[in-house]
C-alpha cells in the first residue's frame, strides 16, 4: 500500500469506511487537499463501486464524474477515474483504477447508475478505454467516422480529421 | 411593485394528470431498417441539430407512434471543440477564457470554478474582499443564466412578451457587468489567487438599482403574465416528469434535480468561498416536472437576489482591501515593480513564458453552477499546463437522462422539456 503526501496522518471516516469495504482489493490511497481517494483493481469496478453505494454510512448514490487520465509512461496506461457523491450525507469520494493499453478494459457500472451510460461512452470516444457490460458502446462527441482517440496523449491536437472541405462560397477564383 | 408569493401556486385550477403508461417504453437505439413488426405502424424522425429548438447543437432521434414519443435517441456533440485538448496545451492562466466559452449563459461562475481549483492546488486562501465580489458576481451570473433560460423557453412556447421583459433585464446586466469586466459575454474575470480589476462603490450602486428596480419589476410582470395562463400550465405542468430516484442515479444536480423534490445545492452542504456567512433558502419542487423546473428557477433568482443583498454592505465594508494574495507563484507583479527591478521582471516573465506551476497532485472542485454542478478535475504534474483538465459538465449528464422525460410525450413537448433543461451547447460538447 501506498499512501501519498497530502500531510493528513488521520484519515476521515469517510475513506476508513470504504478501505475497509474494500479490503483486498486496495492498491493505495490518499487525501491530497482534503478529497479522498482510493485506487481499486479494476476487475473489482463493479462490486466495489456497487459496495460502496450500498453500504449504509457511505451511500455513494450519484456518480458524479466518469474520467480518464492518460499516462503513456506507465505500465497500465489509463486510469479510470469515478467521482462519487452521496445524497444522503453529502460526501465524496474519488476512486481509481488502472488498465494496460493491450487488454483497455474494465467493467462498466450502468447496472448501478444511469449516468455511467453517457460518461463511459464519453471515456470510449476520447481514451478508447472498453467499458465491459455496457450496453451501447458507441462514440458520442465524435462522429463513428473519427479514427483514434483524441485525448491520448500520442494523439496531436492538430491532427484534424474533417469529413468535408471547408467552402468559400464563390469568393474565391477556384470556385469557379 | 412586490413580487408574487413564492408559495408553490399548484392550485392554479386544473388538475394534475401524471403521462398514463409511460414506464412501458424504454431507452434503445433507433435502426429504422431492423425487421420489426411494431416498425410498420411507426414513424422515425430527426429533429436537429439544425433546428432552433435543439439550440443548433443536438440531435434527437424520435421514434413515433402517432404523436407520442415511443423511442429517443439523443446525439450531442455537434459543438465539441476538444476544451481539455486545448487546455493541455495552455497555461494554466491561458485556459480561463476557454472556461468562459462552456457555460456562456454565466461565463464568471466557470471562471470562479476554474480558478479555485488551481487555487486549492495551490493551497492558498484569497483575501476576504475578493471572495464577496466573486460570490457577488456568481450570484449575479446566476441571475442573467436563469433570466436566459427561462426566457428562452417561454419564448419557444409563443410567450414573447416575458422572453422581451427578461433579456432587456439581462443585458442591462451584461452590459453592466462589462464596465467591471471588460467583456459582456467573454469575461475572463478571474485570476489564479484573485481578480483582474476592483469594484467600486459607484458600480454596486448600479447593480443594485438593476436588481431593485429592473429586475423585480421583470419578474413581477412574468409573473402575471404566466402564472394564470392556461396554455403556460397546460404546457408545463404533468409534462417531461422526472421521478427523484431516477434523477438521482441519472446525476442530475441544480436546479432540475432540486425540481424533482431533492434539495441539494453545493452553496448550502458543502459552502464553498463565504457561503456560509449568507443567508438564503433552496427552493425546490413537488413533482419533478416542466412546472417545477421553471417554479425553482424563478424562486432562485429570487433567491440570488436576496444574497446579492446581504453582499452589498459586506462589499462595501471591506473597500481598499487588497483583491488578490500576494503570491509570487500566481500573481503577477505590479507594472511599476517590472519596470524597475530585475526580480519583478524576472518574475512577470517566468509566470508568462513558464505558467502558473502548482504542485503534484489532482484535485476535484464544485460550483452551483446556473443549471447545476460545475466541476474541475485537474491533474497536475508540477508543470506549468495542466496534465489533465476535465470539466464535468452539468448540461450533458442532463441530457444523457432526458429520454426519461421525453419517451411517452408528445413531440410537442420536447420543446418545454428541453427548454427546462436548460441544455448550454458550449458545456454540453465542450
Amino acid at each position: 500500500m501506498t499512501t501519498a503526501d497530502g500531510g493528513t496522518d488521520k484519515l476521515s471516516p469517510v475513506l476508513e469506511a470504504a478501505l475497509s469495504l474494500l479490503e483486498g482489493q486496495v492498491t493505495g490511497y490518499h487525501a491530497f487537499r482534503g478529497d479522498d481517494t482510493v485506487l481499486v483493481k479494476a476487475s473489482h469496478r463493479l462490486e466495489g463501486t456497487r459496495a460502496l453505494k450500498d453500504a449504509e454510512g457511505l451511500a455513494f448514490d450519484l456518480l458524479m464524474d466518469t474520467t480518464v487520465v492518460d499516462w503513456p509512461d506507465d505500465d497500465e496506461r489509463f486510469e479510470v477515474v469515478d467521482h462519487l457523491f452521496s445524497t444522503k450525507h453529502h460526501h465524496r469520494l474519488r476512486v481509481k483504477y488502472r488498465v494496460t493499453e493491450e487488454d483497455p478494459s474494465i467493467p462498466s457500472i450502468t447496472p448501478l447508475y444511469g449516468s455511467a451510460n453517457w460518461m463511459e461512452r464519453e471515456a470510449w470516444d476520447m481514451f478508447g478505454v472498453k467499458f465491459a457490460g455496457h450496453p451501447d458502446l458507441r462514440r458520442i462527441l465524435l462522429y463513428e467516422e473519427f479514427e483514434g482517440f483524441p485525448l491520448r496523449k500520442d494523439y496531436d491536437k492538430l491532427d484534424a480529421q474533417p469529413l468535408f472541405e471547408p467552402r468559400y462560397h464563390g469568393t474565391r477564383e477556384s470556385d469557379g | 411593485m412586490s413580487i408574487p408569493t413564492s408559495e408553490y401556486p399548484y392550485d392554479v385550477g386544473g388538475e394534475f394528470v401524471p403521462i398514463p403508461g409511460r414506464d412501458k417504453y424504454v431507452l434503445h437505439r433507433i435502426y429504422p431498417d431492423e425487421e420489426d413488426e411494431d416498425l410498420a405502424n411507426r414513424t422515425v424522425i430527426n429533429i436537429g441539430p439544425s433546428h432552433p429548438a435543439m439550440h443548433g447543437t443536438i440531435k434527437i432521434i424520435g421514434e413515433l407512434d402517432g404523436e407520442t414519443i415511443v423511442g429517443v435517441d439523443v446525439h450531442p456533440g455537434y459543438l465539441h471543440r476538444g476544451f481539455a485538448k486545448e487546455c493541455e496545451a495552455h497555461t494554466y492562466h491561458q485556459c480561463i477564457p476557454y472556461t468562459d466559452r462552456l457555460n456562456y449563459c454565466s461565463p464568471l461562475i466557470n471562471n470562479f470554478c476554474w480558478v479555485e481549483a488551481i487555487e486549492k492546488l495551490f493551497d492558498v486562501e484569497v483575501p476576504r474582499r475578493c471572495n464577496l465580489i466573486r460570490m457577488y458576481l456568481a450570484e449575479y451570473s446566476r441571475i442573467t443564466d436563469h433570466l436566459t433560460c427561462l426566457g428562452a423557453a417561454l419564448m419557444e412556447l409563443g410567450a414573447l412578451t416575458p422572453f422581451l421583459y427578461m433579456i432587456e433585464v439581462r443585458d442591462w446586466m451584461w452590459e453592466h457587468i462589462c464596465h467591471v469586466t471588460g467583456a459582456r459575454l467573454t469575461q475572463t474575470y478571474a485570476r489564479i489567487g484573485g481578480l483582474a480589476r476592483d469594484v467600486d462603490d459607484a458600480w454596486l450602486d448600479r447593480a443594485m438599482q438593476i436588481l431593485e428596480e429592473n429586475l423585480k419589476v421583470c419578474l413581477g410582470r412574468v409573473h402575471g403574465l404566466v402564472q394564470h395562463n392556461r396554455i403556460f400550465l397546460d404546457r408545463m405542468r404533468g409534462i417531461g416528469l422526472m421521478k427523484a430516484a431516477d434523477a438521482i442515479s441519472y446525476g442530475y444536480t441544480g436546479p432540475v434535480l432540486r425540481g424533482c423534490g431533492v434539495g441539494l445545492d453545493v452553496r448550502k452542504y458543502a459552502p464553498y468561498e463565504l457561503y456560509d456567512e449568507v443567508e438564503f433558502d433552496v427552493p425546490i419542487g413537488k413533482y419533478g416536472d416542466n412546472y417545477d423546473r421553471y417554479f425553482v428557477r424563478m424562486r432562485e433568482i429570487e433567491e440570488s437576489l436576496k444574497i446579492c443583498r446581504q453582499l452589498d454592505p459586506m462589499i462595501r465594508a471591506t473597500n481598499g482591501q487588497e483583491i488578490t494574495v500576494d503570491d509570487s507563484r500566481m500573481t503577477l507583479p505590479p507594472k511599476s515593480e517590472v519596470y524597475s527591478n530585475i526580480e519583478a521582471l524576472m518574475n512577470h516573465f517566468k509566470l508568462i513564458m513558464e505558467g502558473t506551476r502548482p504542485p503534484k497532485g489532482e484535485t476535484y472542485l464544485a460550483h452551483e453552477g446556473g443549471n447545476g454542478e460545475l466541476g474541475f478535475y485537474i491533474v497536475s504534474d508540477g508543470t506549468g499546463f495542466p496534465y489533465r483538465a476535465r470539466c464535468r459538465p452539468p448540461s450533458f449528464i442532463h441530457m444523457g437522462g432526458i429520454h426519461l422525460q421525453l419517451l411517452g410525450s408528445q413531440v410537442a413537448d420536447i420543446v418545454p422539456i428541453f427548454g427546462q433543461i436548460n441544455m448550454i451547447g458550449g458545456e454540453c460538447d465542450r
